[in-house]
């Protein structure tokens, strides 16, 4: 399952690697962070709690770039 | 502005007035340096914290950590060394200033790309009870009757019940000249209606219309990553660690040379600020910013032309097409047949279209209809007797009792009468109008106006070669293909051949050159995905051809072709010119900061400076309306 979230952050950079937390968090398959249009689209793996996954996310991205919000 | 921006600006200016006005005080020692630490908290505070959070939570290796430590270390070697503050707060100052141009100019063209393509509707009429109300359109049923007043857009696909307008559909399209519409025409969502008011039954549902479909496709395009996006992710991933790693050998190593190896001082001082300098021009901000901003530049730019490309990816296969492989029907042909001559006729031209015309008049095949089209008055039925369809050859009837055949030289042979064959290419219609030959007519499908030039700007584009697929018959498709400057054909071709052609066609091209290929979006969805890139044309509301295509073609024209590769061809250019120009500014000041050359402003430069004049190229790929 694919879904998109909108988020902020303010450099190229961060989103970057808000993208790589993203896709190093457990239950999730791939994700990818359009810095340009401020959205995160999140590939999810079968039979994931997508909501606790994300809650996961958001606190990896926050680890990685403490400037930076994912609007779940 | 936003509130972070305007925040930062006051900021800015606070820690700008300040560093001027402490510049002319006459003050030393210690209170010069915590006079010196105002301004610099003020504008670097935030940066300092950022850093630390970054050591904090293992992720060290970012531009925060870049500028604390060379700032820390340029107060460090002021206060051992000669008390000047200016650099360390200037480097911050500038780097916040390049932070927030940054920023800003990201923000403005998120804004104005999103307004180019400005095709969302927000709400919906309906009728009730005689009155008007505003729906969301996602309640919208399929079938509903919506109400569309002038000035307003379509919210969502539809058949006109009622109403006469003129609709512009410049956001679709790129096309500045509106459109006519009457009861019964479809009428597509994300059109302006510009005159009158309409009343439509909807055909689809909301996130099915239109305009939520071209949205989508826009909205997700900047998402598949280019291969220069990717490198400079990569390159940015180890770039950080290994400029912070040379700085500490530069920092360390030589002094170190010096004190073992030659017995010289080890000036420490020297080293440290030529490691600093370092620091400040290694922020790879220049490089991660502009390449995005670019491709997102340039797909908005594009889509705002009518072109909408479904990825930054695209953008680069089809600044490398070499070879266009079109399929004739729909892209360089209208797809609707006309009659183009009538050829040894005994009698009017009219008379005999009449004939023909009220022959055929009970067949629905394109043919019949172009000549009834031809013949352009009413079908009086009553003096057509005893229509015999001979299929695949042609028509016999009695028209006011006289015997009558249409058809090809099978059916006059069959006749007895032998046709006069014809010199041109095109469908021909013989005629026999009481047993004796009376001429043939010439139907061929028209040739678009823009076909010849839409060819000869692809090769003035850097097109190698193109080539025309169709199932039409060899004589007919050399001609046009002659005509419009065509380098190859491959005629009467079923679709399945289509595939087996292309994939030929890709079989002869070097690695490096990309092969497109044009459709109209019907029936071509194999070939369109087997493409290196493929390309749908007039593909407004034809959901199969958006989905298979690589890059639609919002109305079907075929000047655009030339046009995407171009808008393409500008963007990669400035894409590669922002890392080359970025890298080798970088790679040049490292290089003299190392030998002592460079000082901190001229860092700063290396840093800010260029990263403004790369954002600034960046929005330039926006530009494309003159391409």
């Amino acid at each position: 399952m694919k879904k998109t979230y909108k988020i902020d952050v303010d450099c190229a950079n961060c989103a970057n690697k808000m993208e790589e937390a993203a896709k190093n968090t457990a239950g999730v398959k791939n994700a990818v962070v359009n810095f340009m249009t401020l959205k995160m689209s999140v590939e999810f793996e079968e039979g994931q709690n997508v909501k606790a996954v994300m809650e996961e996310v958001r606190r990896n991205c926050k680890k990685v770039e403490d400037d930076c919000e994912v609007f779940l | 502005m936003t509130k972070k921006q305007k925040k930062m600006l006051v900021r800015i200016f606070i820690s700008a007035v300040l560093m001027v006005v402490l510049h002319f005080l006459p003050i030393k020692g210690y209170l010069r340096f915590f006079c010196y630490l105002v301004p610099y908290l003020v504008i670097g505070y935030d940066i300092l914290l950022k850093a630390w959070k970054g050591i904090k939570n293992r992720q060290p290796f970012d531009e925060s950590l870049l500028m604390a430590l060379a700032t820390v270390g340029a107060i460090a070697v002021a206060i051992t060394g000669d008390g000047d503050y200016t650099e360390a707060v200037a480097v911050m100052l500038f780097y916040q200033v390049g932070e927030w141009f940054q920023s800003y100019a990201v923000g403005r063209s998120r804004k104005n790309i999103s307004e180019l393509m400005d095709i969302r509707p927000d709400y919906a009429n309906i009728e009730r009870d005689g009155n008007l109300e505003r729906v969301d359109p996602d309640e919208v049923e399929i079938g509903s009757v919506i109400v569309v007043q002038p000035g307003e857009k379509v919210p969502i696909d539809g058949i006109i019940l009622e109403g006469e307008t003129t609709l512009n559909t410049s956001a679709l399209t790129g096309e500045s000249l509106p459109r006519e519409a009457h009861a019964g025409d479809e009428v597509l969502s994300g059109c302006i209606n510009m005159t009158g008011v309409l009343r439509l039954q909807t055909t689809k549902e909301f996130g099915e219309s239109t305009a939520s479909k071209i949205l989508d496709l826009v909205e997700n395009a900047s998402s598949r990553k280019s291969k220069s996006e990717e490198f400079i992710t990569k390159f940015a991933r180890i770039y950080t660690p290994a400029v912070v790693y040379s700085a500490i050998a530069l920092a360390v190593l030589p002094p170190l040379v010096r004190l073992s190896v030659f017995g010289l001082t080890a000036d420490w001082g020297t080293w440290v600020y030529r490691a600093l300098t370092f620091l400040v021009i290694s922020c790879p901000c220049a490089l991660v910013i502009s390449i995005p901003l670019s491709f997102f530049a340039g797909l908005g730019g594009a889509g705002n032309a009518g072109v909408l490309i479904k990825g930054s990816n695209y953008m680069e296969t089809l600044a490398q097409t070499k070879y266009v492989v079109f399929d004739k029907t729909g892209t360089l042909t209208q797809g609707v047949f006309e009659v183009e001559a009538v050829h040894h006729n005994k009698m009017e031209e009219e008379r005999l279209l009449e004939y023909a015309a009220l022959a055929e008049s009970a067949s629905s095949h394109p043919i019949s209809k172009s000549l009834q089209r031809a013949y352009g008055r009413d079908i009086d039925r009553a003096r057509v007797t005893d229509i015999q369809e001979i299929s695949g050859n042609g028509v016999t009837a009695k028209v006011d009792g006289i015997f009558v055949a249409a058809g090809n030289d099978k059916l006059m042979r069959s006749l007895g009468i032998e046709p006069v064959s014809c010199h041109r290419a095109g469908t021909i219609i013989h005629m026999t109008i009481g047993g004796e030959y009376a001429g043939h007519i010439v139907i061929s499908d028209i040739v678009k106006p823009q076909a010849k030039e839409a060819v000869a700007s692809l090769k003035a584009a850097g097109v190698k070669k193109t080539v025309m697929l169709t199932g039409d018959a060899g004589k007919v498709a050399d001609q046009v293909a002659k005509n419009l400057g065509i380098d190859q054909v491959y005629s009467e071709l079923l679709p399945a051949d289509k595939v087996e052609k292309v994939e030929e066609l890709l079989g002869e091209k070097t690695e490096k050159e990309r092969l497109a290929f044009v459709g109209d979006g019907i029936n071509d969805a194999p070939v369109l995905s087997r493409a290196d890139i493929g390309i749908a044309m007039g593909a407004m509301g034809s959901d199969a051809a958006i989905e298979a295509a690589d890059v639609v073609l919002m109305d079907d024209d075929p000047m655009k072709i030339a046009k995407a590769i171009r808008i393409s061809r500008k963007c990669l250019r400035i894409v590669y010119q922002n890392i080359w120009f970025a890298i080798g500014v970088k790679v040049i000041c490292l290089i003299l900061g190392a030998v002592g050359i460079a000082n901190m402003w001229l860092a700063i430069f290396a840093d800010v400076g260029v990263m403004i004049i790369a954002v600034l190229n960046a929005i330039r790929a926006l530009f494309v309306k003159r391409l």
